[in-house]
């Protein structure tokens, strides 16, 4: 109990440390960085519980990123629907196509390189959709107004967005914590560590899958809506970008897939790492060499991304305050 | 309890399993013994929804059960353990058995009091710790059959739970497995241990090439000829009479 009281100490000094931020910070570059940091730790988080609990990785997770941007942005654009209620539409927007591609794959047993290729696929295919039907613009795009107030969720200083993003990254966070704490996350990260045990301790894993994916279609949906609002702009290149889907696994597989705050640390530690790179040097495209220089390295030496170090230590730690609590019982050994 | 009425698969031209019969009664220990390849770990995978068979039914309860999925079969409350040792291997002993203990609650207060109690009852207490990485032979054996009880089920499907143990740990979990049936958990398993099999079992079914050859206590069974000619090999029987 000492230890899990210590936990929601840290927790709620990392929340204020973050809340109060904005208060020291008065440059809108660096916030704009952090508030880019939260969204992305965000969208990786909803990447983190399809992928890093349940164990399916997905190459096309933007696509619920970008059919929540088009639900709130063609309401608004079209029929005057304010972003407030938008949000909502998007979300469920994003839940939907997570059931149908969720249904679809898992349905006909697609694992592994499979499913992350089904998915990008999805994304693709939703790409040049966008492109050719009328209502989202096709090519040319959407172009949203900018009128900051709560019910176009826009706001007139970047702090407001930053605050936006830090919900949103809260609200991930809580997820991730519940997840680590209930049936249903045991139960996802029994399929990821193996399907057919699962199944046959009673887990149905087909609804398990699809139950995940609609989580995280969820949420990629509220994020779409956040971005659109912030960028004010809109087309299928950006909505559906290929780069986005590739961020979003990233930022968890460095911080550390399966885990509470592996995307949040992966966030952080490559956005630094892209801002550091491009300050030090000029020669233009060699910062993302850089750059993908240290992703190499990262990923090679810490496979468990930078939380799985510290946290196999506590593991450790745990595994053998727990024999001294068996032993001093005098626990009956094999 | 589980009724197996002329269940046959067939993989392509080999037929695996051939129509075949049998029953396991409420609070038995039942096992199924036979040679390599007789297909005993193919019809557990029938009866426990992993393999869909090609004909025959399967009545758990009295309730039809071919055709419905594993974790459905599983819920009923008929839970299988697996020859080839499938732990959840990123998780802790703990963590593994509260997955099995969950399927009966979502509290995980609840979970993990349940899966301490089965610790106890397999003797893996002092591993609950553990990453199930790195347990032995033994205590990963020990963990199938914990997790498949943490389900709480009214029959047990063990496939192999003592290959590969040494003669102390065979002991040792035929201990266990007793006790479990004493707790009211009907038992049929597969086994490959003559001795655990004499020892465990009220009956015995013998499968060689797919088909039922005999079944009875394991007495009978052992001085059955054609069981003796599906273990020892054409004319072993006769020979064995002729020494004897």
């Amino acid at each position: 109990m000492g230890a899990l009281g210590k936990n929601i100490l840290l927790l709620a000094g990392g929340a204020a440390l973050l809340m109060a931020a904005p208060a020291f910070i008065t440059s809108k570059f660096y916030i704009d960085v952090l508030t880019l940091i939260f969204f992305t730790a965000y969208l990786g988080q909803s990447w983190n519980i399809l992928g890093g609990y349940a164990g399916q990785f997905s190459f096309g997770g933007v696509m619920f990123f970008g059919t929540g941007a088009y639900a709130s942005s063609v309401l608004l654009t079209s029929f005057g629907i304010p972003p407030v209620m938008g949000i909502f539409v998007a979300i469920f927007a994003g839940a939907v196509l997570g059931f149908i591609v969720g249904f679809m794959s898992f349905r006909s047993g697609l694992k592994g390189s499979y499913f992350a290729l089904i998915t990008l696929a999805f994304a693709e295919l939703l790409r040049v959709l966008a492109n050719s039907v009328e209502f989202t613009g096709g090519g040319v795009g959407l172009f949203l107004t900018y009128a900051p107030g709560l019910s176009n969720l826009q706001f007139s200083t970047p702090t407001g967005f930053y605050y936006f993003a830090l919900l949103l990254m809260f609200i991930s966070i809580a997820i991730a914590l519940w997840l680590e704490r209930s049936r249903f996350g045991a139960q996802l990260v029994a399929i990821r560590e193996n399907e057919d045990a699962a199944e046959a301790l009673g887990i149905d894993t087909l609804r398990c899958k699809i139950y995940a994916i609609m989580i995280m279609g969820a949420m990629g949906g509220a994020a779409g809506t956040f971005y659109a609002q912030k960028y004010l702009y809109l087309d299928p290149p950006i909505a559906y970008s290929i780069h986005l889907s590739v961020e979003m696994l990233l930022v968890t597989i460095v911080g550390g897939m399966g885990t509470v705050f592996g995307p949040l640390i992966g966030a952080f530690v490559l956005h630094i790492v892209n801002e550091v790179a491009r300050h030090f040097i000029d020669t233009p495209g060699l910062s993302l060499i850089v750059y993908g220089f240290i992703l190499i390295l990262i990923i090679s030496y810490l496979p468990n991304g930078l939380i799985g170090m510290f946290r196999r230590r506590m593991k450790q730690s745990e595994a053998t305050a727990l024999d001294k609590i068996t032993s001093d019982k005098g626990g009956r050994d094999a | 309890m589980l009724d197996v009425v002329g269940v046959t698969k067939r993989f392509g031209g080999l037929t695996a399993v051939s129509s075949v019969n049998l029953n396991v009664q409420n609070g038995e220990i039942v096992s199924l013994i036979g040679p390599n390849g007789a297909g005993k770990t193919t019809l557990f995978a029938m009866v426990a929804g992993f393999l869909r068979s090609d004909e025959g039914s399967v009545r758990f309860d009295n309730t039809p059960i071919s055709g419905m999925k594993p974790h459905q079969i599983s819920r009923l409350g008929m839970v299988r353990t697996f020859q080839i040792t499938q732990p959840f291997a990123g998780l802790t002993t703990l963590e593994n058995i509260m997955v099995g203990a969950y399927s009966n609650t979502s509290d995980s207060k609840i979970a993990r009091q349940n899966a301490e109690k089965v610790a106890e009852t397999v003797g893996m207490t002092s591993l609950l710790g553990q990453g199930a990485d790195s347990l032995t032979v033994a205590g990963r054996k020990r963990l199938e059959l914990a997790r498949a009880l943490a389900t709480d089920p009214k029959l047990l499907l063990l496939d192999e739970v003592m290959a590969g143990l040494n003669p102390t740990e065979i002991d040792e979990i035929v201990a266990v497995i007793k006790g479990i049936r004493d707790t009211g958990v009907t038992i049929f398993l597969i086994e490959h241990v003559m001795k655990a099999v004499m020892n465990l079992s009220d009956r015995t079914y013998v499968l060689n090439d797919g088909k039922l050859i005999a079944s009875g206590t394991p007495a009978a069974v052992a001085e059955d000829p054609q069981v003796i000619e599906a273990y020892l090999g054409h004319g072993a029987a006769e020979a064995m009479v002729a020494t004897s």
